[in-house]
């Protein structure tokens, strides 16, 4: 579904990405941990077009990624993107922005689109706040209300970039609850993120990345129980136990 | 005063043609300075090199052009190359072209005040450049521009009075065609500038108004 092949990135004179080769399979949960600044989140960035890479190919389904030319906007339309920050649009009620892309860049009717976005909403379990603005809604909710509208567009992937970072800790549950009834209805998804319980308990595969290299890769209660690597013993001890 | 009250009796009804004239310059400049304003910001920042650089150095052309000279060569040297044009249509052209570069960059900068992820949130949803300035950037970029956008136009309504050196007869010019017929100076001049304080002020209060709602956000 999702192909990086010898994937190099540099800005300016800093190269974060040194050949990153990873695949995705359809249906597939793929998180990806690593100590920050190490390339995690310039691999989503890629992947959809935000950044152009250097060298090396990503394909998704088949078709290469160039953040360049007018195919991107198909394949954005394919693989949707949640943030950190969530960045909805302030001046649209949460059904607004579920709608958008719908509405603007599909051409769906009007009222089809937003009976979708009320029933995504309710799935993501924010149906009472569709008229809602962003600045009413917690961090948590902001984060649903964007999960909501990535699904809208009813991408064959979903890439979530550190997607609870910023959020309270009691909030981080209920997103995290989110992604998970998305990963068992079968979406294929990659996950930058921090929570080793969620890697461990919903994602098929880890890829550990440190320095702008995957040092390690493999099923994730393996790679989380038994890292190989000591660098990835060393972050994954930082990163459980900080005392 | 009694003396003031009997000339502005009489020079009133005169003024306020000349106000007529005034405000139909002030609208029609605002109109296409905003036009081309907004078209050059757009180009500014369009993020291909070639256009961006077209409208920085058009755009410092155009502030390094004494608006009286703008108007001077539209209606005085343009005829030379077969284009005339009355002196109101030269004045709102000349006018609209000045204040275009005020509105450029202060749509540039309330466009690039907005925050990059909202961009990046759009082109994830497939939007493209001009999908993402219309239903993303622009509708929250108005907020910020609004009230500098209100001093622009106070300053717009002020500047239309240099209409006046390329013979539209707007105020200033019907003030100073009664006081040099009359001698009349003070009078004449004491009700002009009360003229143009009229209309400036419900201007002041409007960017009051937006200055208080940009304040809400």
């Amino acid at each position: 579904m999702i192909e990086l092949r010898d994937v190099h990135k540099s800005f300016g004179k800093i190269e974060v990405l040194k050949g990153i080769s990873a695949r995705v399979e359809k249906s597939e949960v793929v998180c990806i941990v690593g100590p920050s600044g190490s390339g995690k989140s310039t691999i989503l960035r890629c992947i959809n077009g935000l950044e152009s890479y250097d060298a090396g190919d990503i394909l998704v389904e088949g078709s290469r990624v160039d953040s360049h030319a007018a195919s991107i906007v198909a394949i954005r339309t394919r693989v949707s993107m949640v943030f950190q920050r969530f960045n909805l649009f302030p001046h649209r009620t949460a059904l607004e922005n579920v709608a958008e892309g719908p509405i603007y860049v599909k051409n769906e009717p009007r009222a089809e689109a937003l009976d979708r976005g009320r029933a995504l909403l309710a799935k993501v379990g924010l149906a009472e706040k569709a008229d809602a603005y962003p600045a009413q809604l917690s961090g948590g909710q902001q984060q649903r209300v964007a999960i909501a509208r990535a699904l809208a567009m009813q991408p064959k992937a979903i890439l979530f970039d550190e997607p609870t970072s910023a959020l309270d800790p009691e909030l981080v549950g209920d997103v995290l609850s989110v992604m998970r009834k998305l990963a068992d209805d079968g979406m294929t998804m990659v996950v930058v993120t921090h929570e080793m319980g969620f890697a461990r308990d919903v994602a098929d595969r880890v890829l550990f990345i440190d320095g702008g290299v995957i040092v390690e890769q493999g099923a994730a209660r393996s790679l989380l129980n038994q890292p190989q690597h000591a660098r990835t013993q060393d972050f994954l001890r930082r990163v459980l136990h900080p005392l | 005063m009694e003396k003031f009250l009997r000339d502005a009796a009489e020079f009133v009804p005169i003024l306020l043609q000349g106000v007529g004239l005034t405000i139909v310059v002030t609208i029609g400049s605002l109109i296409l300075s905003t036009i081309l304003g907004l078209i050059w910001a757009l180009m500014r920042v369009s993020g291909v090199r070639v256009v961006s650089g077209l409208s920085a150095g058009l755009i410092n052309v155009i502030r390094g052009i004494p608006i009286i000279v703008l108007l001077f060569y539209l209606y005085f040297v343009m005829p030379d190359f077969g284009v005339t044009m009355t002196a109101l249509q030269a004045s709102i052209l000349g006018l609209g072209i000045a204040y275009s570069a005020y509105q450029a960059e202060n749509f540039r900068a309330g466009i690039e005040a907005i925050d990059k992820g909202q961009i990046e949130a759009a082109q994830t949803i497939g939007m493209g450049w001009w999908l993402t300035m219309r239903r993303v950037v622009l509708p929250q970029a108005v907020g910020i521009v609004l009230p500098p956008y209100g001093n622009i136009m106070i300053m717009l309504l002020k500047d239309s009075s240099q209409a006046s050196t390329i013979t539209v007869a707007e105020l200033a010019l019907q003030g100073k065609l009664i006081a040099s017929s009359t001698f009349k100076n003070t009078s004449v001049f004491t009700l002009v500038a009360l003229m143009y304080l009229a209309m400036s002020i419900p201007l002041i209060l409007l960017v009051r108004h937006f200055e208080k709602k940009a304040g809400h956000r």
